[in-house]
């Protein structure tokens, strides 16, 4: 480090103030590069005083920042008061009608959400035989059994909403319209699996008998590429 | 009066002065270089969790969905990481007794935060926004590489700001049909480009590129 020279005693040789004079230039010089380099590593903006999702924090007792409202908390537009809609009951029973009309694209929506959060062990058919199921978890129902078609939308949601037996409740990961539009969409997945052909439009009827020999030709199979997707 | 220098000297001066500057480019080179490899940046590299989860074997082998977990993808700018009950949901019944999860079964049990370490973190002064991004046609995979081919998480990208705009000033050479954001297997196709501007105009994606888009 550079010595400071000491005002007390007169300088030695008369050359040699030239020669402190550079020293503390070139002692300047070094230290404007050691600050220059110390000052791009602060990192005091990349690092703000604030918490971002689920950073810890070492104020709170439990170390989360993100904190459990007090209980009975209503987040504003989210007082749920419409039981239908929240739980799938009316007057505690499991409703047998939607909250609000089931349009195409609710059925494209609940189709997504059911291949998301349901497919896993409910496997893209309903069948039970999911990819989960196959690697042990417990098999639950077919959606095609008796007991469940003739089940109300409203235990759908239910179920989705609190859990069934194994089931956890999907309540956090599945918005509460979006229950039903699954619920919808199981509605369909059962129609699926016990169609006949009165449930056809007779104009499209011609269409099933014909397939195997649209099939055969390149428009055919194109087309056929296209509906799949 | 005498030659101080030898005229050889003519020829180490210029050398001297040319090598200097080659000596100081390639060190410009050579730092340019260290700054982009994955040593400086961290992108390959893994980090200590709790659990080794691997997302190779739920996203790829299993094939769940990215939003089974990271379910506020799509509304949210933070992605979100799944709570403990998620985790539970299946493994409440499978492997339940495996020693590898027990932080797992510890945090659902005493209600305590499994402390994962942050594998794509930016600093505090850029926002970033998941929702926009997934519901404008960019993919889980362009940003966070092969993630279904993961057995341990690792940062697919040097997250620099360089590496931001390569995307924001040509948004169609990564932009993919909205049905295929959640494809962990996604192949862009021969003719990105072309098909890449469609969507950009289709999906009215705008190229943002000033300052206060993420700094703000």
């Amino acid at each position: 480090m550079r010595t400071e020279i000491d005002p007390g005693k007169p300088a030695a040789r008369p050359g040699a103030t030239g020669v402190r004079l550079r020293a503390r230039g070139l002692g300047l010089a070094c230290l404007g590069a050691v600050m220059m380099l110390v000052s791009g590593c602060r990192l005091d903006m990349h690092l703000q005083p604030k918490y971002l999702p689920y950073e810890p924090s070492e104020f709170f007792a439990d170390g989360r920042s993100e904190r459990q409202p007090v209980p009975g908390t209503v987040a504003r537009g989210h007082l749920r008061i419409d039981e239908l809609l929240y739980t799938g009951r009316e007057n505690g029973v499991e409703a047998d009608r939607f909250p609000f009309p089931i349009t195409r694209a609710d059925l494209q929506r609940g189709q997504q959400r059911y291949n998301i959060y349901c497919a896993p062990c409910h496997d893209y058919s309903g069948s039970g035989r999911g990819m989960i199921v196959q690697r042990g978890f417990p098999q639950p129902p077919s959606y095609h059994v008796p007991r469940l078609r003739q089940a109300s939308v409203g235990h759908f949601v239910q179920v989705m909403t609190n859990g069934f037996g194994a089931m956890y409740s999907y309540a956090a990961r599945v918005e509460p319209a979006d229950r039903w539009r699954i619920a919808a969409y199981i509605r369909a997945l059962q129609l699926s699996q016990n169609a006949s052909l009165q449930d056809v439009p007779e104009a499209e009827r011609a269409k099933l008998t014909q397939a195997p020999a649209h099939e055969s030709s390149p428009e055919g199979a194109k087309q056929a590429a296209g509906e799949s997707r | 009066m005498a030659q101080i220098f030898h005229r050889s000297m003519n020829l180490l001066s210029r050398v001297s002065i040319y090598g200097a500057i080659l000596v100081v480019g390639a060190l410009g080179y050579a730092l340019y270089a260290l700054a982009l490899s994955p040593w400086y940046t961290e992108q390959t590299m893994v980090r200590p969790q709790p659990v080794p989860f691997s997302h190779r074997h739920h996203a790829g082998e299993l094939g769940i969905d990215c939003r089974y977990c990271h379910s506020s993808v799509e509304k949210s700018s933070f992605a979100g990481l799944p709570p403990t009950q998620t985790c539970m949901t299946c493994h409440s019944q499978i492997w339940t007794n495996a020693a590898m999860l027990e932080p797992v079964r510890a945090s659902y049990r005493d209600d305590t935060s499994l402390a994962w370490t942050r594998v794509n973190a930016l600093p505090d002064f850029v926002y970033f926004d998941h929702s926009i991004h997934v519901s404008k046609g960019i993919g889980c995979t362009t940003c966070h590489g092969k993630i279904a081919d993961m057995a341990l998480t690792y940062r697919a990208g040097t997250l620099y700001m360089s590496w931001c705009l390569e995307c924001h000033r040509q948004p169609e050479k990564y932009v993919r049909p909205k049905s295929e954001v959640f494809n962990a297997f996604y192949e862009p196709p021969s003719n990105q480009i072309e098909s890449g501007k469609k969507l950009v105009k289709e999906y009215d994606i705008q190229s943002l590129q000033h300052c206060s888009v993420c700094h703000r």
